[in-house]
Parts: C-alpha cells; sequence; structure tokens
C-alpha cells in the first residue's frame, strides 16, 4: 500500500491515457458499458487527484521519476548530477490544478452521456475527452520543459478534435482549425525555446536548467518565447482571438473543460515566470507583463462579451475577461517578490489569482453547461431568438443563476471572494488596478442579467422540457463546489490555496525537490 | 457555523459568508414585512397585469419580450467608436492571429532585453 | 562560418514558415507555413546535438568516445512525430471547411468574428 501511494503521480496521468484508447473497443459491446468505463475513469482520476493532494500536503513535494530504478531517485548515481530521466515534479500548486482539471472534466464527461448522445463517433468523443484530460493534468504535473510540449501538443490535439465535433456546417471546423493553427505555432515557438535552453544548459529538466540559468542574451529571448506563447495558449488579450471562436463553437462540456485546458497553460506561464527565471530575471518587468496583460484582458474581454448575441461567444469572451483577474493577481504577486511589499500584500494577491482559477473553472464550467443545456433544448444558440426558459427548465435557471452570481462576485458565492482577496491587495498595490477590477466586475454583472433576461425572462415562447437527468448531475456537481468554496472560503484557502501560493512563490524548494539538498 | 473554519480575515476586515447570510435573511424579512403592508388594490385578472409599454396597445405578452440585441443600446451607442476599433481588431482572419502573436513576441523581445534581467 | 549553417537554415526556414503563416491567403499554404515552422525547429534541435566527427550513440564498445548528443534526436523524433499528427489534422479541417464553404481563402473563411 505504501508503495501504491508513491505511483499516484505517475497513475493520474496514466489512466485517462489507457482508458481512452479502450473506450472504443468497449464502445462496440455495450454503450451504456462505455459510459460506465468513462465516468469510472474520471471518477478514479478524481480521487486519485483528491489522495494527491493529501499526500502534497503531508509529505511535502512529490517527484516521480519515469523509468527510474526507485520512483524517487531524481539523480540517478552514475549520471554525473543531471537527471536524465523524465521526472513528474507536483508540489501543492500542481496537485490544486490537477484537482481543479479533474473535478471539471468529470463534471463535464457526465453531462456528456445525455447531450452527445446519438452523435456518431460517440466512442471517439470519450477517447478524445480522456486524452484532453490526460494531457492537462500531464502539464500541470511534469517537471520536465520538453515533456510539458508533448503534454501540451496531446491537450491542444485532442481538444482541436473535439471543437469539430459537431461540424456545424463547417462553423465548429473553422473554430478548431484556427484553434489548431494558433495552438501548434504556439507549442512549436515554446519547443524552440526549449531547444535554446538545452543547448545552454545541456538539461531538460525545469529545476535543473533553472538551478543553471545564467540570464545571457539568450534566455532573453526564452523569456519572449515562452511567456508570451503560454500567455496566448492561456487566451489573453491581446491574443485571445482563438478563444470566442473555439469556446463558442465546441460542444458544451468541452468548453468548460477548454477553460481548464487553457488554464494548465496560464499554470505553466505562472511556473515559468516563478520557478524558472524567478528572482534573477527582473520579476518587476515580468509582473508588469502579467498585469498589462490581465488589465487589457478583464476590460476588452468584458467589452467585446457586453455586446455579444451568441450565448457561448459571450461566454467565451467572460472566459478571457476573468482569466485577466488571475493574471493580475498572480502579476502583483510577482511584481512585489522579493521584496517586503510580497508578505504584506503579494502573496495575498497571488492567493487571491490563484483561488480565481479554481472558482473560474468551477463557474464558468458550469456556465457553459447551462448554455450546452439551452442549446440542447432550443437548438440554437442566438439569444435574440430566446426567451422565458425559466417557465419550464427551472433547474438550468437555477444553476445558471448561481454561476451569473458568482461570476459577476456577488456574496456568498465563490467568486466574490477570491474577488475581495484581489480587490484588497492589488488596492495596495495600485489603487488604479483595484477600481479597473471592480468596473469590469460591475459590466460582467450587467452582461450577465442580459442573458439572464434575454433567454431566461419573459413570456414564454418555447415549450421545452427541462434537460436529462445526466445533465443536471454534470451541473449539480459543480454547482456544489461552488456553494461549498463559497460558504467556507477559508476550507479552500487554508487546504488548497494557501500552499499552492506558497509553492509558486518558493523557487528555491522546487529546485532542491528535484536538485536534492539546498 | 460561525467559526475560524469559514471566517476569512482580511488587511482591513473580514469576510464571513454565514454571517452574511443571516444578514440577508433578515433584510429579505424586512423587506417582506414592508411589502405586505403596501398596497392592497392590485387585482389579478384585470387590466392592471398587462404590460406597460409607454402607454402603447400591445398585441401580445410574446412580442414585450425585450430582446438580447436591444438590450444595452445606449452604452454600446455612447461607445460607438471605442466598439468601432474593436471590431476592426477583431477581423476573424487566420492569418491576423498568427501576425498577432508574432508581433507581440517581437515587442517582448525588446522589452526584455532592455529590461528583462536585474541590473 | 560553417558550423553556423545549420542555424542560418533553421532561421530562414522559419522565416519562410512564418511569412507563409502571415500573408498566404490559402489555408493550406497556411499549413504548409506551419510544418516548415516544424521542420525548422527540428533542425535546430538535431543541430544542437551534432559533434563534428562524432558517432551515432547506439554503441556500447563505442569505437571513438565522441558521439552525437542522444537527446536532441529522441526530442526531434518526439516532435516529428508530434507534427505529422498536427499537419494531418490541419489538412483534414481544410477538407471539410473546402467542403462546406467552397473556399480556402482565409478572409472569406470568417463566419466567426466580431
Amino acid at each position: 500500500m505504501t508503495e501504491f501511494i508513491h505511483h499516484i503521480p505517475a497513475l493520474i496521468i496514466v489512466i485517462p491515457l489507457l482508458w481512452g484508447f479502450a473506450t472504443p473497443l468497449i464502445g462496440r459491446l455495450s454503450k451504456k458499458g462505455m459510459y460506465a468505463w468513462v465516468v469510472t475513469a474520471l471518477a478514479i482520476t478524481e480521487a486519485l487527484t483528491i489522495a494527491q493532494i493529501y499526500l502534497v500536503l503531508t509529505q511535502g513535494t512529490q517527484v516521480y521519476v519515469m523509468g527510474g530504478a526507485t520512483y524517487n531517485t531524481t539523480i540517478p548515481p552514475d549520471s554525473g548530477g543531471i537527471p536524465v530521466r523524465i521526472i513528474l515534479t507536483v508540489d501543492a500548486f500542481s496537485a490544486f490544478m490537477a484537482f481543479t482539471a479533474a473535478t471539471v472534466t468529470l463534471a463535464g464527461g457526465i453531462y456528456s452521456i445525455t447531450s452527445e448522445e446519438g452523435t456518431s463517433g460517440e466512442s471517439m468523443y470519450y477517447t478524445l475527452l480522456l486524452l484532453m484530460l490526460s494531457g492537462m493534468l500531464g502539464m500541470v504535473m511534469t517537471g520536465d520543459l520538453f515533456n510539458f510540449f508533448v503534454f501540451l501538443e496531446i491537450n491542444s490535439l485532442a481538444s482541436a478534435g473535439l471543437i469539430a465535433y459537431r461540424v456545424g456546417k463547417g462553423i465548429s471546423v473553422e473554430a478548431a482549425f484556427k484553434y489548431a493553427i494558433i495552438s501548434s505555432v504556439g507549442a512549436l515557438i515554446y519547443l524552440f525555446g526549449v531547444g535554446i535552453l538545452y543547448g545552454e544548459y545541456d538539461a531538460l529538466n525545469l529545476a535543473m536548467v533553472a538551478s543553471r540559468m545564467q540570464f545571457t542574451g539568450l534566455d532573453k529571448v526564452v523569456m519572449a518565447l515562452f511567456t508570451v506563447a503560454l500567455a496566448m495558449k492561456a487566451g489573453s488579450v491581446p491574443l485571445h482571438y482563438w478563444v470566442p471562436d473555439a469556446y463558442g463553437k465546441a460542444p458544451g462540456a468541452i468548453s468548460a473543460i477548454l477553460v481548464t485546458a487553457s488554464q494548465a497553460s496560464l499554470y505553466a506561464l505562472f511556473r515559468v515566470c516563478f520557478s524558472l527565471f524567478g528572482l534573477g530575471s527582473n520579476t518587476l518587468t515580468t509582473g508588469w507583463f502579467l498585469i498589462s496583460l490581465g488589465l487589457l484582458s478583464m476590460f476588452v474581454g468584458v467589452t467585446m462579451a457586453l455586446i455579444q448575441t451568441d450565448i457561448k461567444r459571450l461566454m467565451a469572451y467572460h472566459a478571457i475577461s476573468q482569466t485577466g483577474y488571475m493574471l493580475l493577481g498572480v502579476g502583483v504577486g510577482l511584481a512585489t517578490l522579493g521584496t517586503a511589499a510580497f508578505s504584506q500584500y503579494g502573496l495575498q494577491a497571488m492567493e487571491g489569482g490563484i483561488f480565481h482559477i479554481i472558482n473560474h473553472a468551477m463557474y464558468k464550467g458550469l456556465l457553459f453547461l447551462t448554455a450546452g443545456a439551452v442549446i440542447y433544448r432550443l437548438g440554437t444558440s442566438d439569444l435574440n431568438k430566446m426567451g422565458g426558459l425559466a417557465h419550464n427548465m427551472k433547474y438550468t435557471t437555477v444553476f445558471f443563476m448561481i454561476g451569473a452570481l458568482s461570476i459577476a462576485g456577488i456574496p456568498p458565492f465563490n467568486g466574490f471572494a477570491s474577488k475581495l482577496m484581489i480587490y484588497e491587495s492589488t488596492y495596495l498595490f495600485n489603487p488604479i488596478l483595484s477600481i479597473i477590477a471592480i468596473v469590469v466586475s460591475v459590466l460582467t454583472l450587467a452582461s450577465f442579467v442580459k442573458v439572464f433576461h434575454s433567454a431566461f425572462m419573459g413570456p414564454k415562447l418555447y415549450d421545452v422540457k427541462e434537460v436529462p437527468k445526466a445533465m443536471l448531475v454534470g451541473m449539480a456537481i459543480l454547482t456544489s463546489l461552488i456553494i461549498l468554496f463559497g460558504l467556507f472560503p477559508n476550507i479552500a484557502i487554508q487546504y488548497l490555496v494557501g500552499p499552492a501560493a506558497k509553492a509558486l512563490a518558493n523557487q528555491a524548494a522546487y529546485i532542491s525537490s528535484v536538485m536534492g539538498g539546498a | 457555523m460561525v467559526g475560524a473554519l469559514n471566517t476569512y480575515v482580511t488587511p482591513s476586515g473580514f469576510w464571513n459568508p454565514i454571517l452574511w447570510l443571516i444578514a440577508f435573511l433578515i433584510s429579505l424579512l424586512l423587506a417582506y414585512i414592508i411589502w405586505s403592508r403596501g398596497e392592497k388594490s392590485y387585482k389579478k385578472e384585470t387590466e392592471q397585469v398587462k404590460p406597460f409599454f409607454a402607454g402603447n396597445v400591445i398585441e401580445s405578452k410574446e412580442r414585450a419580450h425585450v430582446r438580447a440585441h436591444n438590450i444595452y443600446w445606449g452604452f454600446v451607442e455612447a461607445l460607438r467608436p471605442y466598439y468601432m476599433a474593436l471590431k476592426r481588431i477583431h477581423t476573424g482572419d487566420v492569418n491576423d492571429y498568427v501576425a498577432w502573436f508574432i508581433g507581440v513576441t517581437s515587442f517582448m523581445l525588446i522589452i526584455y532585453f532592455l529590461w528583462g534581467v536585474k541590473p | 562560418m560553417l558550423g553556423n549553417l545549420p542555424y542560418i537554415t533553421v532561421v530562414i526556414v522559419a522565416g519562410i514558415g512564418i511569412y507563409a503563416m502571415m500573408w498566404k491567403r490559402n489555408l493550406i499554404k497556411v499549413v504548409i507555413g506551419v510544418s516548415l515552422l516544424e521542420s525548422a525547429v527540428n533542425l535546430f534541435l538535431v543541430s544542437l546535438g551534432y559533434r563534428a566527427g562524432g558517432v551515432a550513440p547506439i554503441y556500447t564498445n563505442a569505437p571513438s568516445t565522441k558521439m552525437v548528443l542522444p537527446t536532441p534526436q529522441a526530442l526531434t523524433l518526439t516532435s516529428i512525430v508530434i507534427g505529422v499528427a498536427v499537419d494531418a489534422l490541419l489538412l483534414s479541417f481544410c477538407v471539410v471547411i473546402y467542403r462546406h464553404y467552397g473556399t480556402l481563402d482565409p478572409r472569406k473563411v470568417r463566419r466567426l468574428r466580431g
């Protein structure tokens, strides 16, 4: 049993990967069996990520050496002091991200059982869904720069396939094409940076490279390549153009999971800024890079959302806008890193930004699922044609209200807690940032009032039924987490967010977890 | 219920959702009391339930529903130059997507070369 | 100078790829641009690991101790495999787009905008 515990990081990646490839086989035997198979895989992954959080909290950062003689010999004795194998490095931040990704995918997977029922190639859908999950989990848990690229491509390819899943007269395919082009360009630019780092430092392990980092001119090139490519994958303005296309045209459950896929890139952006470059780089520059991207994303995202008439495209612009909050919070933390201000408010800003990641994954996931439910019943995503859905779809309406109130930061839902942390700490850093954040929050509420009014309120225009149970269960999972984190923010801050922020800020601990010593 | 587990202490105060909920319920109760003592002449099944649209006659309830593209018309109209500029940027052309990416990368290359590393 | 030739080639190929992606008005040509960028990165990785006069890193009892680095070759192989998958996916998207839109001009393939 104790031996098994140490293999959890590897199992979390391997289970969705292998079960995904087995899914079409099971699907040929029985449809019901396939659903059970997929949900079991998702549930096991979810359970393992929770176990992993417990493990990281009690035993500290976990390392797992792929193919090593023992699981934790990061530097084999005959390697000359270089971590030669692929190493998974799971600290509190990685464990936190893995939990977020697994939870949303679990909800999305259950939701898909009825929402994608009867479409052709259903078993491929679940294969790609599990591959996407595996890619995300790999991205957040790997400690190897090249390995990250591989998982990034696994995730991008699976996502592109899923975005195009409903061809929709070619429009979904157009969205998928744009997404695939831009993400493969981003991944190649990232790989170029990995090559430069390998040429300089003869290592691919993130901790190893960080410990050898010299900040030569080439490293500045790498900084630009890494930060911009990952910021683009995270969907921040002005590199956000693929987001409304991809999120807007994917099936409902996939849009929800794509949010966490973008967040896996956001994780990598933060990881690169903090753990790879860290205090050696000018944290004021990298910090303000994140802050300015955050401000642009927040403002442009929400103002573009306000004029949309397609329900999912509108929500996609909100996803951009909310990503801005995370960039703002963590950017303030990065800009103050290593100064006295960090313990004063920088750490709190980071906690707010990181807390917003999980909150955003939950409520935006929920909102995309409700949008999917509306489209499932009406067959259109045009807000102009909607109205009066609250008469029939009572549960969906309640779920939508909870999600909308949460994204607007209305207490007592979870969006409020994280936004409060960001407002308070950025106010100490620079009051203007905090004021912009609050204005954006107001505009967010305004545009969700628009959606709520035009889709759910008003006279009965359509005689539709409530969506089937499996879709409601998927939404209920996310809703219960929103309420839990809303009513007990300290549970999340104490066990998930606080350790994650501290782990991210502590570059030395990250390096020593792989390189040993300190 | 009101304990350390759900009280988040911030530098300038604290946030407790349970206390907030209690306050919210009390204010709901107050609102209900005020409402219950209000206008008694409202009757269902009469003219009073019809939607009022600036004195115009409305043929049907369905047509009274304000559609999405009409909402915030004034706001968008007031910010017209801003929205025109934004719409011009969002071309949907895949060439432009790549161009923005390359452009921002080159911009950040310059920034990092100037101020990327602590002096 | 001659030793830097691979790197100069990398820059030229990547430049052509980026040019194709930014200015070519045909989705197939955009895909070719992605493919060129892939080749440039692969060439870059392989030439990083090259040592003049080295042998392939596959011998246990090597004739000379000088070997080219194995890691970049492993990376390049992985990257090539991924690149093939990306190209195949992108081209199949092109096929479906052409079937539904009747054009591959990016100025016309933009029903999603605003």
